[in-house]
């Protein structure tokens, strides 16, 4: 974990941290590697690998169509809204 | 230089479940912007993901359907990215555990068939839609489509060809419709196809540096676009140059790829399992719920229209691949000759269909109405001819084929006395050309059957009259 990483990390995150910010996460960071290499030392040798804390499975839903259009209460929050669709700032593809 | 091309293909297939993958809002394709999406689609804070069962269970019956390998068990991740049209900033999907692992499907490209190993097929969310035309210069989002189910089906880098390429993306959409999993229709984007192409040398065991190119949701621009993209690979190898690892746009207008931009940064997803969604297990009884939705696919219904219909390859090829085709064609196969009933499928009943725009669910002739037609054509009671004028009145004002042959009196005339008489008269009435006949010009005999018809209101058997004419101007 150096600072070419944690650059990489926040530009994929959409972060912009301020120096200070940047320290601090680095030092968080490095001490969240450090434990994960910590951990891969014990032995795992016959331990099944825990997909979920929860040790249940997953329910499942009918096939049913259980929600009805409220588009105006959706949209009530959005900053721009036009003939039915969100704005956003143009995307270049 | 020889160059040999091979191409993988990854292709979204739209599972056509009522609701949304993890959600209860609809699912339904053309609704007004923003009425199906619900806060789970939304991402709002606040909401979790429930698994649709119907989702999973199509899953199963694909995987069943290619042999593929159902481990006991699947999982959901989160594959990161931003974009407006992903609310939640990251898609649900399947990347180290999916539903559907290994499996074959066998295409045929004009030539023999052939066996294209499928590596994978998981379930995951799609995204919504930019509306990219002018919205006071900004993107316009509708997140209908957000949250509705994919199964995207990856595809072995076994395909040599673009038409290789084109022939597997239609034998899987052929597959998803008979198994009823997708509508498959593309214009509506319900299959989206994105390919990995590469060249080398032909002999060489390595892989050449591969692009992949985005976009190609119809036949013919699968073929296009990839026959375009090998060849301008081709061209950069000869040239001296390198293929970069890239992903390409096709573009349909201009027919041509071109390098997409601003996707450097976008590879690293940074996969990780959804703590929001619980570790999926696969019972027998959803598995054996699954297998009874396998039904006889279009592979084997092709080769039983051959071996035992004795129907020609293209034959059996346009009849199977559509459900609704095959099964309307084999109810009146049944009943009827199977190759006239193929015959008058591919001609009298697909033109009639395509004039009126009907889909054959909606055909309004009854297959056994059809099949009853075609036994009184092979019984000799009325000419192929009549039989089409009667096809037209079913399906225009419905009823029976043996009442309409009675009504209005189309039985065909086999009557040799009655024939006879009638021959005997055209004959008669033109003498100049018996005598012209006579003297070799063999090609009168079609203009004395086209009098005999029309003397006879097309009811004649054309074959008898042909025989009887023949008789009466050779023995005058």
């Amino acid at each position: 974990m150096n600072q070419e990483v944690l650059d990489k990390l926040t530009r994929l995150a959409q972060l912009a941290l301020a120096p200070e910010e940047a320290r601090h996460a680095l030092a968080d960071l490095r001490a969240i590697v450090d434990l994960i290499d910590e951990m891969q030392t014990v032995d795992t040798e016959g331990v099944a690998p825990l997909a979920h804390p929860l040790d249940m499975e997953q329910p499942l839903r009918a096939d049913r169509v259980t929600e009805q259009p409220a588009r105006e209460r959706y949209q009530a929050g959005a900053p721009l809204t036009r003939d039915g669709l969100y704005l956003v700032p143009k995307v270049v593809e | 230089m020889d160059w040999e091309s091979v191409v993988g293909l990854e292709v979204h297939i739209q599972l056509a479940t009522r609701s949304k993958i993890f959600s209860g809002a609809g699912a339904a394709f053309g609704a007004e912007p923003n009425t199906q999406a619900c806060g789970v689609d939304l991402g709002l804070p606040g909401t979790l993901p429930v698994l649709n069962r119907e989702a999973l269970r199509m899953a199963l019956t694909f995987g069943l359907a290619i042999e593929a390998e159902i481990a006991s068990e699947c999982r959901f991740d989160r594959k990161n990215y931003f974009y407006p049209d992903l609310p939640k900033g990251y898609q649900i999907s399947q990347f180290e555990a999916p539903v559907v692992q290994g499996g074959t499907i066998v295409i045929s490209a004009g030539e023999a068939e052939q066996r294209i190993g499928i590596t994978r097929a998981h379930l995951e969310e799609d995204a919504g839609k930019s509306l990219h035309e002018d919205y006071a210069g900004m993107t316009g989002i509708d997140l209908n489509r957000a949250g509705t189910p994919l199964l995207e089906v990856v595809s072995e880098p076994d395909l040599r060809s673009a038409a290789q390429a084109a022939a597997f993306f239609r034998e899987l959409r052929a597959l998803a419709r008979y198994l009823r999993i997708s509508d498959g229709n593309l214009n509506e984007g319900s299959m989206r196809c994105d390919a990995n192409v590469s060249v080398r040398r032909r002999g060489a065991t390595a892989l050449g540096e591969r692009t992949e190119v985005k976009n190609l949701n119809s036949f013919r621009f699968i073929e296009r676009a990839i026959r375009h993209e090998i060849a301008r690979q081709i061209d950069v190898l000869e040239g001296g140059g390198q293929v970069a690892r890239e992903t390409r746009l096709y573009d349909a207008e201009r027919d041509e790829t071109r390098p997409m931009r601003g996707k450097e940064l976008s590879d690293d997803y940074r996969y990780f399992p959804d703590p929001d969604l619980l570790p999926v297990r696969i019972t027998e009884a959803l598995l054996a719920e699954a297998r009874a939705e396998v039904p006889e696919l279009p592979r084997a219904k092709r080769r039983r229209y051959q071996e035992a219909l004795g129907l020609s390859a293209a034959e059996a090829w346009q009849l199977a691949e559509e459900p609704g085709m095959a099964a309307y064609f084999e109810a009146v196969a049944d009943a009827a000759p199977p190759r006239r009933a193929a015959h008058w499928m591919m001609d009298q009943v697909a033109a009639a269909l395509n004039r009126s725009g009907l889909d054959i669910a909606a055909c309004p002739v009854p297959a056994a109405q059809l099949a009853q037609l075609l036994q009184r054509i092979e019984d000799g009671v009325v000419s192929g001819k009549i039989a089409a004028t009667i096809f037209e009145a079913l399906w225009n004002e419905g009823g029976d084929v043996d009442a309409i042959i009675a009504e209005r009196g189309l039985r065909q005339l086999s009557d040799a006395d009655a024939l006879t008489g009638i021959v005997a008269q055209v004959v008669a009435a033109h003498p100049a050309q018996a005598q012209q006949f006579r003297n070799g010009k063999a090609k009168l005999l079609g203009f004395f059957v086209g009098q005999v018809m029309q003397a006879t209101a097309g009811k004649a058997d054309p074959k008898q009259a042909n025989a009887l004419l023949l008789k009466a101007l050779r023995n005058p």
